[in-house]
């Protein structure tokens, strides 16, 4: 009868849980809480470095190409378009976790398909944009680019941290595409139907939208900054 | 049943709703975003430290939609909210204290490093004095 108990609920007293929302989804947050962590640590580095550096390279001079256009010099235009892309994987995802509230089945396979097209169609563009780098010469341990004021490189601490962190966020897109995959096998075979709820789709949801998350902040330091 | 239809149709639309408002917000700030680096690109304006203060703004309102929104935090409860945010405090000590110390080593590196003696940036010297 706790439920009766409205006036003053004590959450803290046990019989249900304070956090109301079930283990899985508790325990996703709490791995994101750390993951976050993880990213936060990598972003600070590269921004302790940076503050160090006596210079250091223009990002609109590195990141300025865009397949098939040649030389032409285009900053910011295809890592908006990979932008783009991430933020409408989001918003699939989350459609798809809307069908899942409402048990339908056809329209969660419909959203979590183009959920997984919209991850690997990040992965070939950053595939792209790293092979690109490659040849011009970046690499771990290799930074070609001149710096703001056109002085010669004074370490590797810019290609090092940008290929360290867009990889770093890339495998977590790959895993996340990978976790989709499995999930939307399941979904196809109809275990959640079996199971009288679509929480896993939730679960993988939380992990999908915090991989745009930190993308925004990736996007925002290493390109715009 | 028919009553119980119509609201759950309804409350449907309404999340949908959200979602794709959501989507607008992202996409709005992003397409601002990009505007101001090509405005700077062209004409210089806005300066560097206020661009940049402004990206990192236009960042946290993105990080907020999506996380208040799309990994529906907003419409937990209390209690999951607190715990989720507060230790993300600690970003905050975490950002200024490393900022600040990779600036220090900067000055100590330019003003103390072998063979480049800190510039002494005396006053002009006066007739009579003797070191």
């Amino acid at each position: 009868m706790d439920n009766a108990v409205t006036a003053k609920k004590k959450w803290w007293n046990g019989g249900y849980s304070p956090f109301s929302v079930s283990y899985g989804k508790l325990m996703m947050w709490y791995f994101l809480i750390s993951d976050a962590f993880t990213f936060g640590a990598l972003l600070i580095a590269y921004g302790t470095q940076r503050f160090m550096a006596q210079a250091w390279p223009d990002p609109n001079k590195v990141f300025y190409a865009f397949p098939f256009m040649g030389h032409m010099e285009l900053p910011l235009v295809f890592v908006s378009l990979m932008t783009f892309i991430l933020i409408m994987s989001s918003v699939t995802m989350v459609l798809a976790v809307h069908a899942g509230h409402h048990m339908d089945r056809k329209a969660v396979i419909k959203w979590l398909s183009l959920t997984i097209l919209g991850g690997l169609m990040f992965l070939s563009c950053q595939a792209w944009e790293w092979t690109h780098l490659h040849e011009i010469g970046a690499w771990w341990g290799k930074n070609p680019f001149l710096n703001h004021d056109g002085s010669a490189p004074l370490s590797t601490n810019f290609t090092d941290f940008f290929f360290t962190i867009t990889g770093f966020h890339g495998l977590h897109v790959t895993s996340g595409v990978v976790i989709n995959i499995i999930v939307l096998i399941n979904v196809i075979k109809g275990t959640y139907e079996y199971r009288g709820h679509y929480e896993m789709v939730e679960k993988v949801g939380l992990y999908w939208h915090f991989v745009d998350l930190v993308w925004v902040f990736v996007f925002t330091c290493f390109y715009l900054l | 049943m028919a009553h119980t239809q119509a609201a759950t149709a309804n409350e449907k639309d309404t999340a949908v709703k959200t979602i794709w408002r959501t989507f607008w917000i992202l996409l709005g700030v992003t397409v601002v975003e990009i505007g101001l680096a090509f405005l700077h690109l062209y004409t210089g304006f806005p300066g560097k430290l206020l661009l940049n203060s402004v990206f990192i703004g236009l960042t946290i309102v993105k990080a907020f939609f999506i996380v208040a929104e799309f990994m529906h935090l907003r419409h937990e409860v209390k209690n999951l909210i607190m715990t989720i945010l507060f230790p993300l405090l600690l970003f905050v000590w975490f950002i200024i204290a490393f900022l600040a110390d990779g600036d220090s080593w900067k000055n100590l590196r330019k003003d103390l490093a072998p063979g480049t003696p800190a510039k002494v940036e005396a006053p002009a010297p006066q007739s009579g004095h003797h070191h």
